[in-house]
Formats: C-alpha cells, structure tokens, sequence
C-alpha cells in the first residue's frame, strides 16, 4: 500500500479558481485497472486542479498510459472509479471536451497536416479557421499541404497534438509529447501547455523525463501501479534532499522502497 | 448518425486512396484488363447457332465478382491499418458515431466501385460487344451492391486480425467459397444437394441471379429486385455486425 501518498497535498502556486465550473477537472477514488492476470493500477486516489498542468511521471510500466487511457475513457476500470468534469470517464457528453494524445502519433500518414487536422476538427463541428489555428498552434504552417508520413519524426508527432487541439478541449491528455523533441521545440511546446492552462484548459501530461517536471504546477508520481506522492515540484525537490528531480524522484523511491521493507508490507513487483 | 461526420469520413478516406496513385490506377485498370483476358480466352470457342457466348455469361459475372474481390481485400486492410495505427481509438474518443464511421467507409468504397464498374462494363459493352438484354445500368447497381458487401465483410473480418497477413488470409475463407459456389463455374441445379444449399445462403449467389435476371429480360424483373433487396439486407445485416466489433473501450 503506499504510505506515502499524500493525496491532500495542494500545488502551492496553485491559482485560485484557474478556470470554469468546478475546481477539480479529475477525480480518481479506488481506481483498480487489471489487463487479464496482469494488475497494473493498484489502488489509486487523487484529484487533478482544472486549469493546471499535472505532471503524471513514473519509470516506464508504472502505468502511466494505462491511467491515461482510463481518464479518457478507452480503458475499462475494474474497480473504483474515475470523474472528469463531473462526469464518469467515457461519458458520451465527455467526448467533445476532452482531448487525447496518443504516445505513438495516432494521425493518417497518407493524408496532408491539414487533411488530418480538418478530418478530427470535423468530429468537433470545427472550422478551416480552427484548423489553421491549431497547425499554427504547434508550428507547421508552412507543411500543412504536405503529407504527414513525409514529415520528420517531431514534426509528425505534433500533427497528432494539433488534432487534438483543433476541438479546444477542456480536458487535454498528453501521453508523452516530448518525445524525440529538439530542447528548442520542447521548450515551446511547454510554453503553449502553460499558455492553455493560463487560458482555464486543464492539462495532464505524462513524461518519464524529469526536468519536465517543473513546468507542472503538480506531480502524481507513479510506480508499480501505485501513487508514490502528489506533490509540487518544489515538494518533491525538499523531500529528495536535491533541486535536481531526477534525484529527488530517485530518492524518494529509495526511500519507498525501504519504507516498504521495513513494515513488511513489500508488494511483490508488478508483472510486466 | 451526423451527415457531417459520415461525409467527413468518406471524404477522409477517398484523399487516402487520391495520394496512393498505384492503388486508384490498379482498382480502375485491372478489372477491365481481366476481362479482357476472358474475351480472348473464349475467342475461338465454336457454338452452334443461337447459343450465347461464353463471354456473354462469364464476362457479366465477372463484372459483379471483381469489385466484391477488390474492396472485401482494401477495405480490411485500410480497416486493420485504422486500428493498429492507433486512429480507430483516437476517433472513438470522439464524438463520432461508429455508423457514421462505417457508412463512411461504405460511402468511400461504393463511389470508387461504381467508377471501376463503369470503365469494365463500358469496356464489356463496347468494346467487346457484351450481348445482353437489360440495361447497363443495372449492371452496374448490382457491382455496386457487390461492392458495399465486400466492404461490409472486410471490416467485419478486419477484427480477427491482427496483422495485414492474416487479413489477407481470410480472403480464401470469405470470397473464394463464394465465387465457386455463386454458379460462374457451375449452374446451380447442377450441384449436389449440400452445395446447392450452402450456395443459396451465400450472398454473392442472389447477385449472380439478379445479374441473370437482368441478362435474359429487357426489363428489370420482380426477381431481380428481390435478389437485389436480399442482397440489401445482407449488407445490412453485416454492416451492424461490423460495428459490434467497433469497442470504445478495451479491456
């Protein structure tokens, strides 16, 4: 069980009534999600701020994708459950406010940037005007005529962001958008999250890189299927001992892991 | 169902095949070269007076069968690719509706069998002089039927597989038995009792029929509009089937 997990704890920057309607946008109680024998969510409790950034960080297989793909309403739950917006995850009304980025870049690579990004608008009541935003939005104006599959890798994944932006959702899931990303174009992408959040969108971004972490006003950090902490990152540099949150993270599953030890509560791992 | 969304789909999916030049030029070409093939291959052939030619008769079966072969073969690969590459999921997160999806794809595949059953039966018509007493046109409503059913099996196949390879094996499960049994090799009163059976239930065999029907009237018969209708219904029918094994959600 994790001890540790501080579902209370609030971003300290959080600003104060960011957005529209309710203040939480995600609220996750009891959440078991088993894929066959496999248990790869064990038990999760925490809410997400609306019109924040929320970090979701953890090594790879902790489950990251799969508590994505259940916030979004793909994946089933096997126990608990999970609301977004109000709503239970997967709700039809939900399907037009929330946004989902895929990991590996789910668009059309046989058809152009704006072909792509015109057809999932199109699901959205979305104009050519939002169409041209959204490919303004992640830089590739000047390919929108060309076929996505001829794209290079970074430009191909932001195709599939701008398709999820072209709705405007009020939700937006990012499975690991940085990805394969130069530092410069990370570091824009990042400015935009920061700029939609400011705007009152609530964001819920994935990301085993660390440094990432602190453009996020809050970390859920995942492990084995458990939330290890909800912190802000300046929590999560105090309690690693280090302003580096690559070693803080480490730290503090060390720690975990000792903590674990020592009550005898030690789960056996996850099976992969 | 939302006519936008269903367009949308249908336009989505005819830019795919407009940027794959080898595929369009394939889909138009071949049939009508095939046929051509068939006419030289019976060209020779010494009827007594008054027997149709061969020609006649398979040449008119082929232009139904050709575009069930072709779009059942595009339609579960386009569908396999839709949802391995991650944008079945992604537009299921959508508001789309899965009958706007799956009409789209219909809609898609219906408009480019009707062109190909155009250039093979104009090519039949004129320039092999294919001899029969209804309207052309007729002809080239029954491919299109027969096209939307290979479009409705492909996608409901497309769920049981998990690779392009093993799509492509269900072509010898799902089309082959019907274009033996459909009576282009054989007549069906002269099958044995089991396969005269399993043939009426196949839907190809109320196409070949109507096809039939249409050879020999002048006029569109009752029985061709029945076969027609049965065939209808059977596309329905799979269709539905197809959008069960359209999940939004996994497990």
């Amino acid at each position: 069980m994790s001890h540790i997990a501080h579902h209370n704890v609030r971003p300290a920057e959080a600003a104060p009534g960011a957005g529209v309607g309710q203040k939480e946008a995600i609220a996750v109680a009891g959440l078991h999600i088993s894929r066959g024998r496999t248990k790869i969510l064990r038990g999760l409790d925490f809410t997400v701020d609306a019109g924040q950034i929320t970090g979701l960080l953890g090594p790879s297989g902790s489950g990251k994708t799969t508590l994505m793909r259940a916030i979004v309403g793909v994946q089933r739950i096997t126990a608990g459950s999970i609301d977004v917006l109000g709503l239970p995850a997967g709700s039809a009304p939900l399907r037009n406010d929330v946004g989902y980025v895929t990991q590996g870049a789910s668009v059309y690579g046989d058809l152009s940037v704006e072909a792509n990004v015109k057809y999932f608008g199109a699901m959205h009541g979305a104009t050519s005007a939002d169409a041209a935003e959204a490919i303004a939005a992640v830089g590739l104006e000047s390919f929108a005529k060309q076929k996505a599959a001829d794209l290079s890798g970074g430009q191909f994944s932001r195709v599939s962001l701008a398709c999820a932006l072209v709705s405007h959702p009020k939700l937006l899931v990012l499975d690991e958008p940085t990805v394969g990303l130069d530092p410069v174009l990370r570091a824009e992408l990042w400015e935009r999250f920061t700029a939609m959040a400011a705007d009152g969108t609530t964001l819920l971004v994935s990301s085993h890189v660390m440094e990432e972490a602190s453009h996020c006003s809050s970390l859920l950090l995942l492990r084995d299927g458990l939330l290890l902490a909800h912190l802000t990152p300046a929590e999560l540099a105090e309690r690693g001992r280090s302003d580096d949150l690559e070693k803080a993270f480490l730290t503090m599953i060390k720690t975990s892991d000792r903590t674990n030890l020592d009550d005898g509560h030690n789960e056996s791992p996850v099976a992969r | 169902m939302n006519p936008r969304m269903t367009l949308a789909t249908t336009t989505r999916v005819l830019g795919q095949l407009r940027h794959d030049h080898r595929s369009v030029a394939l889909i138009l070409v071949v049939p009508a070269l095939l046929l051509t093939a068939v006419y030289f291959l019976y060209e020779n052939e010494t009827l007594p007076p008054g027997v149709p030619r061969t020609f006649d008769r398979v040449g008119l079966m082929m232009l139904a069968i050709f575009p069930f072969v072709v779009m059942f073969l595009v339609t579960s690969i386009t569908m396999l690719r839709e949802r391995t590459s991650g944008t079945l999921e992604r537009l299921l997160t959508t508001p789309i509706h899965k009958a706007d999806l799956l009409f789209g794809y219909a809609l898609a595949f219906s408009i480019m069998a009707a062109l190909q059953s155009v250039v093979a039966t104009a090519v039949a018509y004129w320039v092999f002089n294919l001899d029969i007493q209804g309207s052309p046109g007729l002809v080239v409503l029954i491919a299109v039927i027969n096209a939307v059913l290979g479009v409705a099996l492909g996608l409901f196949c497309s769920a049981f597989a998990r690779t392009e390879f093993q799509a492509v094996q269900f072509m010898p499960v799902v089309v082959v038995p019907q274009i033996l049994l459909c009576g282009l090799f054989v007549a069906r009163d002269h099958m044995n009792d089991v396969l005269d059976a399993i043939s009426g239930v196949l839907p190809l065999t109320f196409s070949v029929d109507a096809l039939k029907e249409i050879a020999t009237n002048s006029e569109a018969t009752s029985s061709m509009w029945q076969d027609t209708l049965v065939m209808a219904g059977i596309v329905l029918v799979v269709l539905v089937l197809a959008s069960l094994t359209l999940r939004r959600q996994t497990k």
